[in-house]
């Protein structure tokens, strides 16, 4: 669903990517690895319309992204978190989620005289399910940024899941957590998948991606060194030499 | 009620409108020096339409006030690229722009001003306060409110969650340039005669003041500050002299003790939930 072509991101004269090519299918899990400074959050900047490539081509369900605004991106059905969090600071919990709600509500003006609409009812039980099923529901009227770590994770996660998208983008999701939130954020990744979502996830820490990816790619300095399944990637030498350095005849 | 009074009174609603003005382009993250520009604009269309051409006044305020927001939408296509610092710059630009423009466009009196506009209330001039307040509050529980405010939060994620951070701007920028230019008709009708020295910079700089004193995240503080900015003034009076250096402290203390202004969201949060519960009790 999500293929990318000859990709290229040059800032002044850094390569930061170089002739990326490679396709996400649908209902996949797919990881992006790589060590810091490799290329991985561009490759997200490129794709949600953060930043322009170079040159190169991103298609998503049959559309060019390259040269579209965010916005539209994100109307497309591509939605993502951020590698440091950034939650809407002045809002509630469930407001992060509602104000996600709004490219599938009717939030134009006539958004101002409209309370009791039973379309309006729905999104407000849509957003309270989506709490539940995130375990942040007696949260709800909490400040955003007052939630512990792990679950301002979550908040962005599930708020990025409010758009509906086709494709949820994950930025590093698992970074500052420790190994039972990991557990248990990996196993809600699993379940985003099973409703029939694509997640493509970014990760430096390669034991977190092994366990729940199907499929994953090794980026190092801008250029793709491998790809393949999980069993493939550990055992490539591309990828161990990138991770720990060539041993010493 | 003494002329004196009246007028005070008067120009308290106008004040109140230029602060809501600027309210509305701060739920942006954008604070523009230029809506005295769009008061002139509103204050002359408006004025030239009733006194040459006889119109009404609610049709003449009107059409004064749209004229005012169209050019708001012309300027603000290149302005709103512009961000933080530059956009002040810009927007205080375009505010001197407009103020020669009246001092010597000779068909509205250049320099000699206008004289003529009347027909201006307080019931009329509240009236439109009222309207406006209510507009404002729908605002800030809507949908459409809360993109805004997640524009203010982060607009590059308010991107990535598909709210087109660009049109946002714009529908701010007009509703902003549409009140400044109701509160420059309404001005002009009230005073009788406009100049262009009456919509110099410190126009601007005080409905900015306004909005930094009583508030920058609620329009209950434009409100409050374009009241506390209308009276102040006159309560100071028997200083003298001294008036004014009273009036600059008070700001300073203000920007000390409390500088995110004096109503805060959690406040508007905290008594609508109080006032809530009295008609709970009421009714039960």
């Amino acid at each position: 669903m999500l293929e990318i072509a000859h990709i290229s991101k040059d800032f002044g004269g850094l390569k930061a990517l170089k002739e990326i090519t490679f396709h996400v299918k649908e209902k996949q899990i797919y990881g992006l690895i790589g060590p810091n400074g490799a290329g991985k959050t561009t490759l997200f900047n490129l794709i949600t319309g953060f930043l322009p490539a170079t040159h190169g081509s991103i298609q998503f369900l049959g559309n060019e992204l390259t040269g579209l605004k965010a916005h539209k991106i994100a109307k497309l059905g591509i939605a993502r978190t951020f590698q440091n969090i950034r939650l809407f600071g002045t809002m509630t919990v469930k407001e992060n989620i509602l104000v996600a709600q709004n490219i599938r509500a009717r939030s134009g003006v006539t958004s101002l005289v409209q309370f009791f609409s039973s379309k309006e009812r729905e999104l407000q039980e849509k957003a309270d399910d989506l709490l539940k099923r995130m375990g942040l529901w007696e949260k709800r009227k909490e400040q955003s940024l007052s939630l512990a770590y792990g679950e301002q994770r979550r908040l962005e996660i599930a708020r990025a899941l409010a758009l509906e998208p086709r494709l949820l983008l994950l930025d590093e999701p698992a970074a500052g957590m420790n190994e039972a939130e990991t557990e248990d954020l990996l196993g809600r990744i699993s379940e985003i998948r099973n409703t029939g979502k694509a997640v493509f996830l970014i990760e430096h820490d390669m034991n977190v991606v092994m366990g729940i990816c199907d499929y994953i790619s090794v980026l190092n300095f801008g250029e793709l060194i491998a790809e393949g399944t999980p069993d493939e990637i550990q055992a490539s030498e591309a990828v161990i030499e990138a991770y720990l350095g060539r041993e010493e005849e | 009620m003494s002329v004196y009074t009246q007028g005070v009174i008067a120009l308290m609603g106008v004040n109140i409108l230029m602060a809501l003005s600027v309210y509305a382009i701060v739920m942006a993250d954008q604070v523009s020096l230029g809506n005295a520009g769009f008061m002139a604009i509103g204050a002359y269309t408006s004025a030239y339409l009733s006194v040459k051409l006889g119109i009404p006044i609610f049709p003449a305020l009107l059409i004064g006030a749209l004229a005012a927001s169209f050019i708001g939408l012309l300027i603000g296509v290149p302005l709103l690229r512009l961000s933080g610092l530059y956009f002040v710059m810009g927007t205080f630009g375009f505010g001197e722009v407009v103020r020669t423009f009246f001092m010597v466009f000779e068909p509205t009196g250049g320099a000699y001003g206008f004289r003529g506009p009347v027909g201006a209330t307080l019931p009329m001039i509240y009236g439109w306060v009222l309207v406006l307040i209510v507009l404002f509050w729908l605002l800030s529980r809507s949908r459409l409110g809360r993109s805004l405010d997640a524009l203010r939060d982060d607009a590059e994620v308010a991107s990535s969650i598909g709210l087109n951070v660009t049109l946002l701007k714009l529908g701010v920028f007009w509703l902003g340039s549409f009140t400044a230019g109701i509160a420059g008709g309404l001005y002009a009708h009230y005073m009788f005669y406009i100049e262009s020295g009456n919509f110099h910079i410190l126009v601007s700089a005080i409905a900015i003041l306004c909005v930094i004193l009583g508030g920058m995240y609620t329009f209950w503080g434009a409100l409050l500050g374009g009241v506390i900015f209308s009276i102040l003034p006159e309560v100071l009076r028997f200083m003298g002299g001294w008036r004014l250096s009273v009036y600059g402290s008070v700001l300073v203390l203000m920007m000390i003790f409390r500088p995110s202004g004096i109503i805060s969201r959690q406040m508007v949060r905290n008594t609508g939930e109080w006032v809530g519960g009295i008609f709970r009790k009421a009714s039960s």
